[in-house]
């Protein structure tokens, strides 16, 4: 008859282990990036010149180095960015003096009135990370509750959950129309 | 009765720690798939600003990192306390940007440069000059898909 095996000490196994998971802990750290993604435009030529864009079309968000907010010609406060930002980009009552939009086949969606706003976001040098980002969080807050409410309609789901081929036709009804100028130099650091 | 008393103390037997291990090791597992090996060193100090309509950062294989902040207070003799630019492991000027990028592009697979997302980590002290030049040297570079790093939070104050 085979002897039998006398079996193994495993108690320090898990101090062995428990080493291992100690070390990963230390070396590693948890996925926590997120943040605002963000499409550059392509440098320009040096002879480029500037497209004509009616007025009427444009949006200015100015930023000082003081981080206080100018849309287009009176000063503004950062509550009220997101809500101004989605009556332009909408233009809801087709007002005069707000963005034209014009008439696209889209698929899926069929006909719809794309808006020609565009959002020009300009800020000055002295202007704070913190206070950009914020900025470009609303007009992103904006552009997502705008889509949000066009899928909702639409499709009767959230944008987040749409499929692909709906989620492009949702993208391509709004766009993410913001511009940044190239950049200038006033007032200090 | 007497049966019981009869006996001496019955003593507690080992507890089995078979499993044990197991379980550690589980652990462990689990912790080496949710997490990332921390990358470099980081010289500079960053507090990200806090944002509420943040995403996720996609495919982190495809991802350069440009660190701006304020060198930490045991660098700062040799940086000074004028927030500086990290890349990869050096402090470096916004100059060698281009040469970064074209680096980290050699570094991937010719299939996957088009889609490489450079992400700024800056802090939020941080002025837009010096993001601004960031992003002329990148737009120079060609590396037009860029990250602003946030935090996910509230409403600011």
């Amino acid at each position: 008859m085979a002897r039998k095996t006398p079996g193994l000490n495993t108690s320090s196994m898990s101090d062995i282990s428990f080493l291992l998971l100690a070390f990963f802990l230390m070396v590693s750290n948890i996925n926590s990036d997120m943040g605002i993604a963000r499409k550059l435009p392509p440098p320009l030529p040096e002879d480029a010149e500037a497209p004509e864009v009616h007025e009427r079309n444009i949006f200015v968000v100015m930023v000082n180095k003081d981080d206080r907010l100018l849309f287009n010609t009176e000063y503004g406060r950062i509550e009220d960015l997101k809500d101004r930002a989605k009556e332009f980009l909408g233009n809801p009552r087709n007002l005069s003096y707000m963005p034209e939009k014009k008439a696209t086949q889209i698929d899926l969606l069929g006909t719809y009135d794309v808006s020609k706003g565009v959002i020009s976001l300009r800020n000055d040098r002295g202007t704070s990370y913190d206070m950009y980002l914020q900025v470009q969080n609303e007009l992103t807050a904006a552009i997502n509750e705008m889509r949000d409410e066009l899928a909702t309609a639409r499709f009767g789901k959230h944008y987040a959950d749409l499929s692909e081929p709906q989620r492009k036709a949702v993208e391509t009804a709004i766009p993410m129309a913001i511009s940044e100028a190239e950049p200038t130099k006033i007032g200090g650091k | 009765m007497a049966r019981f008393t009869g006996k001496k103390a019955k003593e507690t037997p080992a507890l089995n720690m078979g499993s044990m291990s197991d379980i550690i090791f589980m652990l462990l597992f689990f912790f080496m798939v949710i997490t990332t090996m921390r990358e470099s060193t980081l010289y500079v100090k960053i507090i990200p600003p806090q944002g509420s309509e943040v995403t996720k950062l996609e495919k982190k294989s495809l991802v350069s990192y440009i660190n701006v902040g304020v060198p930490t207070p045991d660098q700062q003799k040799k940086y000074g306390t004028e927030p500086r630019i990290q890349l990869n492991d050096q402090i470096s000027e916004v100059s060698d940007i281009i040469a970064f990028v074209e680096q980290e592009r050699e570094q991937r697979p010719e299939a996957d440069r088009p889609l490489i997302t450079t992400a700024i980590k800056a802090d939020k002290q941080v002025r837009m000059g010096m993001v601004t030049d960031i992003k002329q040297e990148l737009r120079k570079a060609g590396a037009l898909k860029i990250f602003y790093n946030a935090t996910k939070g509230g409403k600011k104050k």
